[in-house]
């Protein structure tokens, strides 16, 4: 599935780097500590977060992940933003807390 | 090759950047992937170490045919205890950089994880260097 279709069938509101939304995408990973993401989530995963600053985009690009998704509303920070389209590897958001959205996601790469 | 980063203790929104360039340079030099991405989680955790506890660094990057061998040097607190400091979930990280998601504990054991060859040396009040070594092939 794409990050696009993704986009679409949960939802989510793009924030930027909308050149990443033909990213395929091959999982998901839920964390907020960074070091736990660059430890171990995998190419073409989805990262759902807390974390808003400019550093989540560092580590989404090293591991050259499908896309970040900020939980419960949260907004990025400005810097953030402008990282995201710089990589290419779109910022999405959801109203949805980490749970919740991780829940919908899986059953949607899972079915 | 030689190359050479500067990293500013404190300064998180450069954290990440010397990482970035190498990756792009073993990408060009067509190193295998998975090699490439254990390089790039051991030096943004030796970035992210010097940016969150020392005054300031330098990372040293050599690559030939067989190996690539990155020097972290920083000036800074130093590390007392370098088995404790190597121990998984022991951090000594502020409160501001661990609300970040930064200071798990987890960097040091990434780096051992995901390097071939790891020393480090350390003195109090002085400063810390890790010397990481990596086959390519």
């Amino acid at each position: 599935m794409k990050v696009r279709d993704m986009v679409q069938k949960l939802g989510l509101k793009v924030f930027s780097g909308e050149s990443g939304l033909e990213n395929e995408i091959a999982g998901g990973y839920v964390s907020d500590l960074l070091s736990d993401v660059m430890g171990n989530a995998d190419e073409n995963f989805v990262w759902m977060t807390l974390q808003t600053h400019k550093n989540i985009m560092a580590v989404a690009s090293l591991k050259e992940l499908a896309a970040i998704i900020i939980v419960k509303g949260l907004e990025p920070d400005g810097d953030t933003i402008a990282h995201s389209n710089e990589e290419k590897v779109p910022l999405l958001g959801t109203d949805m807390e980490t749970f919740e959205i991780a829940g919908k996601l899986y059953g949607l790469l899972n079915n | 090759m030689e190359f050479r980063y500067e990293v500013e203790g404190g300064n998180f929104s450069r954290a990440g950047h010397a990482s970035s360039a190498v990756k792009k340079i073993l990408k060009q030099l067509n190193v295998d992937n998975r090699i490439i991405k254990r390089i790039v989680v051991a030096l943004y955790e030796g970035e992210v170490n010097v940016v969150a506890h020392a005054h300031k660094g330098s990372i040293l990057v050599d690559i030939d045919e067989q190996r690539i061998e990155i020097k972290i040097e920083d000036e800074g607190p130093g590390i007392p205890d370098i088995d404790l400091a190597m121990q998984a979930g022991y951090s000594t990280a502020s409160a501001a950089v661990r609300e970040m998601g930064f200071g798990a504990g987890m960097g040091l054991p990434n780096i051992k994880k995901n390097t071939d060859e790891l020393k480090i040396a350390s003195e109090v009040g002085k400063g810390t260097t890790l010397e990481m070594i990596t086959y390519l092939q």
